[in-house]
Formats: C-alpha cells, sequence, structure tokens
C-alpha cells in the first residue's frame, strides 16, 4: 500500500501521512453506525424504537449528535491537572489506533503486514490503559479516579488468559502474522480454525472442542478488556456516574467515545482473523465466479468487515441481556477460572499439535 | 531528507524532551506518565534499527506491565502522590564528577566502537531467528531466566499469602 502510494505522489512523506491515516476512512463511519446500532439494539431488546426522527429509522441520529458534540463547550474544570487532562483522551484513542495498523482488512489493504502482527495487537493494548489512568487520576475526582483504577486492574488482569488462547494459536499455526493466519483459511468455512484448521485428518477432529473452548475464553476476556458489560465496572453508572470520563465534555467526550467503538471492532476483527477466516469468504468468491479478480479484495473488505460487526452486535447484544458482575466476581472468574482453563486449553493443543 | 530520518530525529526529541521531563518534575505520577513518551520513542527508535521484536517487547514489558504497575502502586499509596520531589541540586561537586566519569566513559565506547551501519532497508523478519537461538545456543540461559522468574512469581505469591494466618 505505501509503496503504491509512494508510486502515485512521488514522495514517501505524503504517502506516508495518508497511508497513517486511512484507517480513520473505517473507524469514523464504522463508530457513527455502531452507536446508531447500539441504540436501536438496546431499544428493541426493551420493546422500545429508538431514535427514529433524524432520517429513515434515525439513522442520521449519530451524525447529528456527532456535530452537536463539535460544537459543545470544552469544558475544564478548575481543579484539573491540565495539560494531562487534555492530553488522555487521544492517548486512548492513539492506542486503538495502532491496533487498526496491523488488521488485514482485505489481502490487498493490511496497514502494515508485520511479522509479528498478533504480538504487536498484545503490546500496544497497554497504551489505553495508560491513557485511561492518566484521565481518571487527571480529572481529580474520586469517582473518575476509581473508575480508572478498575479499568487498569481489569485489563491488565484479563490481557493473561487472552494472551494464553493467542499463544496456543500461535502454536498450532506457527505464525504470528495475521495476514498468514487469515490466508490458511481460505476456501470454505470447514477450514477456520473454530473448525480446526484447514488440514484434513484425525488432529482437525481432536482439536475441535478446544479451539471452541479458545474461542469462549477469547471471547469473555476481549469482552472484559473493551469494557462491554457484563464487566463494565470502570463506567458503572449506578456506582461511578461514568467512570474516567465523568469529567469530560465535548470534543474529547466523543475521543472516549471514537476509543471504545473502535476498540470493539478491533477485538472483534481479532477473534474473527483468529477463529473465523478473517477476509475469507466462508462460501467462495463471486469475483472467481466470474472470473474478475478486481472483485475479490472488495469482497474481502466486505466480509471482514460484516464478520467485524457480527461480533460487535453480540457485544451489544450481551450488553442489553446480562447484569453486570461485581468487582470480586470478576477477579475470580478472571483469576480462578478463565487462566486455569486456557493454560489447560494452551497444554493440550499443544499435545495435539505435535501428534 | 529522507522519511525514515524524519521519524528518526521526531523520536529522538519526543525520549529526549519527555526523559528531560521524568527527571525535572516535582510530582511523581508526572514523572510516570512522562515516562511513557520516553518508553515510547525507545521503542520507535528500536524500530528504525529494524529490530521489530525487541520493540514491541518493549512495549508490552516497560509500557504495558512496568508503567502501569508504577502507576498503581503511586495511585494507591496516596501519601506519596501530594509529596514535593526534590528536584533541585544538591551535592554539586560528586555530581559533576560522577556523571562526568559516565559520560567519558560513554563517549569513550561511542568513539572506540566500530558500528555497522547499514543503510534503512525495510524490515528483516527477526522472529523466528531469535526463536531459533533461544532454543539451540542459549538454551541453558533461556532455561535459568525461566526458573528465576518462576522463583520470583513463587515468592511473590507467598508473600502475599503470608498475613492472613
Amino acid at each position: 500500500m505505501f509503496e503504491f502510494l509512494s508510486d502515485l505522489f512521488g514522495s514517501q512523506i505524503i504517502a506516508a501521512f495518508i497511508s497513517a491515516a486511512l484507517p480513520l476512512v473505517f473507524i469514523v463511519p464504522f463508530v457513527i453506525f455502531a452507536v446508531w446500532l447500539e441504540r436501536k439494539v438496546s431499544a428493541h431488546m426493551q420493546d422500545r424504537l429508538g431514535p427514529m426522527r433524524v432520517g429513515w429509522h434515525g439513522w442520521l441520529q449519530t451524525i447529528a449528535d456527532f456535530f452537536k458534540l463539535l460544537q459543545k463547550e470544552d469544558i475544564v474544570a478548575s481543579d484539573t491537572d491540565k495539560k494531562f487532562f487534555n492530553v488522555a483522551p487521544y492517548i486512548v484513542f492513539a492506542g486503538t489506533y495502532l491496533v487498526f495498523a496491523a488488521l488485514p482488512f482485505s489481502s490487498a489493504y493490511i496497514g502494515t503486514s508485520l511479522d509479528i502482527g498478533l504480538f504487536y495487537i498484545i503490546a500496544v493494548s497497554g497504551l489505553v490503559v495508560i491513557g485511561i489512568l492518566m484521565a481518571g487520576w487527571a480529572s481529580n475526582n474520586k469517582y473518575s479516579l476509581y473508575g480508572a483504577m478498575r479499568s487498569a486492574a481489569q485489563i491488565v488482569s484479563y490481557e493473561i488468559p487472552t494472551a494464553i488462547v493467542i499463544l496456543s494459536i500461535v502454536m498450532f499455526t506457527g505464525t504470528l502474522s495475521l495476514s498468514e493466519i487469515s490466508d490458511n483459511q481460505t476456501a470454505y468455512f470447514w477450514n477456520w480454525y473454530i473448525f480446526g484448521g484447514p488440514d484434513w485428518g484425525l488432529t482437525k477432529f481432536l482439536v475441535l472442542p478446544f479451539m471452541i473452548i479458545g474461542f469462549l475464553i477469547l471471547y469473555i476476556s476481549t469482552l472484559a478488556e473493551v469494557n462491554r458489560t457484563p464487566f463494565d465496572m470502570p463506567e458503572a453508572e449506578s456506582e461511578l456516574v461514568a467512570g474516567y470520563h465523568t469529567e469530560y465534555s465535548g470534543i474529547k467526550f466523543s475521543m472516549f467515545f471514537l476509543a471504545e467503538y473502535g476498540n470493539m471492532f478491533a477485538v472483534s476483527a481479532i477473534v474473527s482473523v483468529i477463529f473465523f477466516g478473517g477476509y475469507q469468504s466462508p462460501i467462495g468468491y463471486l469475483g472467481d465466479a466470474l472470473a474478475a479478480n478486481w472483485l475479490i479484495p472488495f469482497e474481502q473488505l466486505f466480509w471482514f468487515a460484516a464478520k467485524g460487526i457480527f461480533f460487535v452486535f453480540v457485544q451489544m447484544w450481551l450488553r442489553w441481556t446480562l447484569p453486570r458482575v461485581r468487582v470480586d466476581q470478576l477477579m475470580t472468574l478472571c483469576w480462578k477460572y478463565l487462566i486455569p482453563y486456557s493454560i489447560v486449553n494452551l497444554i493440550i493443543i499443544g499435545i495435539i499439535t505435535l501428534i | 531528507m529522507n522519511i525514515y530520518d524524519i521519524i528518526f530525529y521526531l523520536f529522538a526529541a519526543i525520549t529526549l524532551v519527555s526523559g528531560f521531563f521524568v527527571v525535572s518534575t516535582k510530582n511523581i505520577v508526572h514523572a510516570g506518565f512522562y515516562l511513557l513518551f520516553t518508553l515510547f520513542g525507545v521503542a520507535g527508535l528500536y524500530v528504525l534499527l529494524g529490530a521489530d521484536f525487541i520493540a514491541i517487547v518493549q512495549l508490552l514489558v516497560y509500557v504495558g506491565g512496568i508503567l502501569i504497575l508504577l502507576l498503581f502502586g503511586v495511585m494507591l499509596t496516596n501519601k506519596i502522590t501530594s509529596v514535593d520531589l526534590r528536584s533541585g541540586t544538591s551535592y554539586i561537586i560528586p555530581a559533576v564528577i560522577g556523571v562526568g566519569i559516565l559520560w567519558g566513559a560513554l563517549t569513550a565506547v561511542l568513539f572506540k566502537t566500530s558500528w555497522r551501519s547499514k543503510a534503512p532497508s525495510g524490515m528483516d523478519p527477526t522472529t523466528s531467528e531469535i526463536g531459533r537461538l533461544l532454543i539451540t545456543d542459549y538454551v541453558l540461559v533461556f532455561e535459568l531466566l525461566g526458573i528465576l522468574l518462576l522463583v520470583a512469581l513463587i515468592g511473590a505469591a507467598s508473600i502475599a499469602r503470608r498475613d492472613k494466618e
């Protein structure tokens, strides 16, 4: 991508800026869509209609809200730590944005085809934690600080089962590269790693139940990592007002919103790349049938977005179905159940990989 | 000017400026947050050297682990956050001597080493080579480090449990 752009513009500097800004073209429309979807899903699950006035079934509502947020006064309370208070939302968003650099959107577009993409994604999520801690501490507000501490504790703990499940997949596939993992699961959906991977034989059927266990553990812990219900302790509105972003308004608040929804898509995309084939179509390509090769990357982009949005939808579904857990239950679930199970799963998948 | 040069100077500036703030600030939490930018800048420099694995380990271990623990510890002990750190000058003569010796040693090493300079030529994959070396040439060191970490983990767990009895 970068080479193509630098040929097009004749300058590496312009090409670098453009290729760095490309994921925004995806994130902003996605977030606008996802916020609308969240409101519609929640409304329909509670037997309401949700936003209906602005556009067809209210689809322009989030765009209107976005412009409202942009115009709002940027309130900074007098006792906050100004410097870090102002920087924190952008650091949180930068942490989210860095993940998008390594996501394989289609075989034609991947920000940087890193050899160690999965490892990179685990590593940059630390930036989000620091941003949240910074926001909570700089707000100089008890609720914000509590929210930030809970969030940091939760994300750091749930990173362990996530990393262990990812490690078991890395052992099974023998690669850390996200595009290589996607390419392995080509053709039909029974080649996805959730169904035991592309190689037919005894291994496929032996590993299948453990892949499903791995998927469940990974999905639960990514849910906790993006602070979604039932694990939304950091912003539990009945206890903490709004957690770490209580004091924020206007454009900075919308930065947190962008980061939260962007993160939801990022973790859903990682789950879909690891277990559900990433950008690979489950039923073959239209481009192959029509002998139109240029169509395939667009179809892949469609499948990637569709799988990601499906898992985002499941996250919303869970949010409006399950009650919030307590802090001690949250930590019990992580340390006493998910981590031991994921370690056992890792060992079993390792043994199956060897035979 | 090459794009890599611009990126290098950017990361170098981030590292140096934030590093200066880490040592000059009076607030310990501020120092922790500035450290984020220093560590991030160093990770960027590693990437420019073609050491992608080290860069990511730097982010994972220092930013994702140690820095968060550090900030967490500071925030949980509320008496520390309001204490003013002394960042003025004291013991000028010993400090000048000590820093001078260190500076001399570093510059001597800098000029005596024959650097293998390599033009920035994209990324060569390093991970598989590191992995191969870890389980062949350096397997003993690797295993010993593993045991050391295990001992540290067990020690931490036993210290955390002790006061329950």
